[in-house]
């Protein structure tokens, strides 16, 4: 028995709602399961029977256009049926409560709800409030957590290093801000990377995050060395230009990931970015494009990692 | 009980197979005890083609009831499905809804000229119309009894029967 709001009573996956407090068993669970994923678009017929006739509702009350697809082409590979509600737009802007909403796509017999919200928590709030029978999946909430993001980087980082023991990753960027980087840190520790590096600017920084078991640093040149994974991270430049940074082209300067910085880190390292990318801002066309780059694998393999997540909440 | 031999079995299976053997005949084993045979069919019957392996997993009639079945493995086809030849191989012919799977999950790779089926053992029970086309040998089982295939670390194959264990305990 646990107090996890994810998991049921039989300790199994009920809801992914973040990677905090996930055991290493679930997440490498989901890992294992998204390799048998991967092969299936390459088949004639790129689906799988698994959730026939089950209706999967991805509840976007803020804009995203490539994690709602990856989830809808998930969704859709294993045979689902698909509603997209882009609430931003509709009931929500006439005044219904989160709840309510929740409320009236249950009574048409939902499965299971992929949810986007801008504020903290609110893919908690709907798992507490659904039927047992119903399951949730957090994509994306306020500064909190983005699990599927951090999965789907994790499975990447396997499939190019194989084992998590022995590597030195490197998360890069506005740290303060960003969702993923809070459940990229839980993902990577429970799966036992000794050593998770934040590099940022101390303006977009958490405060003591290094409670969080990551090492700190301000300079590109010293954090990257020796690195064996990069985790950019997409510079929220719509929130606080002015604010926190003096400019864009500053913020390149010293944080910008270009040739020159990322040979101090190893010269098998991987770079990664969650997307979408600023390009001249977090991150040089370059390398961005470059042999080190497996940016557009991240994309594949998100789907992959999907269908796994929904699969095993499914089943469970 | 007394139980047979399955290296015996395997060998009396490959020469019922062997007769039907062409340079393009294709074999494609289920995970796991039906890709063992099968990779051992393969070697001793000197195919061309490779070898594919299914784990019918995502094509399971009781996915709904049970969930996924743990450690799933990457159903692997290496070879056009299209217009094919198939000899589908298993350990242990029971229910029938196993092989359901796994030709339904076959024909999402193509559209094969036929499929055969190979089964090391036939127990009966069957709860769908599936035949095998060759079978090593048939024993009657209660459905209380589960017949396994195992292989030890020197890549010996042996039968084993255990008491069921029942569902929800």
């Amino acid at each position: 028995m646990s107090n996890n709001p994810q998991l049921n009573k039989g300790g199994e996956l009920q809801h992914l709602l973040t990677t905090e407090g996930l055991p290493a068993p679930i997440l490498l669970n989901i890992l294992d399961t998204a390799e048998s994923f991967v092969g299936v678009p390459e088949r004639d017929i790129k689906k799988v029977p698994l959730l026939r006739g089950k209706s999967i509702f991805n509840l976007f009350f803020e804009p995203s256009t490539r994690t709602r697809t990856t989830f809808e082409i998930a969704a859709k590979r294993l045979s689902a049926d698909v509603v997209n509600l882009n609430i931003a737009s509709s009931s929500q802007s006439k005044g219904e409560t989160l709840l309510d909403t929740v409320n009236n796509l249950s009574a048409m017999h939902a499965d299971m709800f992929i949810v986007r919200h801008s504020q903290s928590g609110a893919a908690h709030l709907i798992a507490r409030h659904v039927k047992p029978e119903i399951h949730v999946i957090n994509a994306g909430d306020g500064r909190h957590a983005h699990p599927t993001q951090a999965l789907l980087d994790m499975f990447t980082i396997r499939r190019y290093k194989r084992d998590f023991h022995n590597l030195c990753v490197a998360i890069v960027g506005d740290i303060l801000h960003s969702r993923v980087a809070r459940s990229q840190i839980h993902a990577l520790t429970t799966l036992g990377v000794p050593e998770v590096r934040v590099i940022s600017p101390k303006t977009l920084l958490p405060t003591k995050v290094d409670r969080l078991g990551v090492r700190v640093f301000h300079d590109m040149a010293k954090g990257l060395k020796d690195v064996d994974v990069l985790l950019m991270l997409r510079l929220q430049n719509e929130r606080m230009l002015g604010a926190r940074l003096p400019s864009a082209e500053e913020y390149f300067k010293y944080y910008g990931l270009t040739q020159e910085k990322l040979a101090r880190a190893k010269h098998d390292a991987i770079v990664m970015h969650p997307g979408p990318m600023n390009r001249g801002i977090e991150i040089d066309s370059a390398v961005a494009d470059g042999k080190q780059s497996v940016i557009s694998q991240q994309v594949t393999f998100g789907i992959a990692v999907r269908m796994a997540a929904m699969t095993i909440l499914a089943g469970n | 009980m007394y139980l047979p031999d399955a290296e015996k079995l395997l060998s009396d299976l490959t020469e019922k197979i062997r007769p039907d053997v062409t340079k393009d005949t294709v074999l494609v084993g289920i995970f796991t005890g039906g890709v063992w045979i099968a990779k051992r069919l393969h070697q001793t019957l000197g195919l061309a083609l490779p070898l594919g392996a299914l784990d019918v997993s995502f094509y399971r009639d009781d996915f709904s009831k049970i969930g996924l079945h743990h450690q799933v493995k990457p159903s692997n086809i290496p070879f056009e499905v299209e217009g094919r030849h198939i000899i589908l191989i298993d350990d242990v012919l029971y229910t029938g809804r196993t092989i359901r799977a796994a030709i339904n999950e076959l024909f999402d790779y193509g559209r094969p000229a036929s499929i055969r089926l190979a089964a090391l053992v036939d127990r009966g029970g069957r709860e769908l119309p599936v035949v095998a086309n060759y079978v090593g040998t048939t024993i009657d089982l209660l459905k209380d009894k589960m017949l396994a295939l195992e292989q030890n670390e020197n890549g010996k194959l042996s039968l084993s029967l255990y008491e069921k264990i029942p569902l929800g305990s």
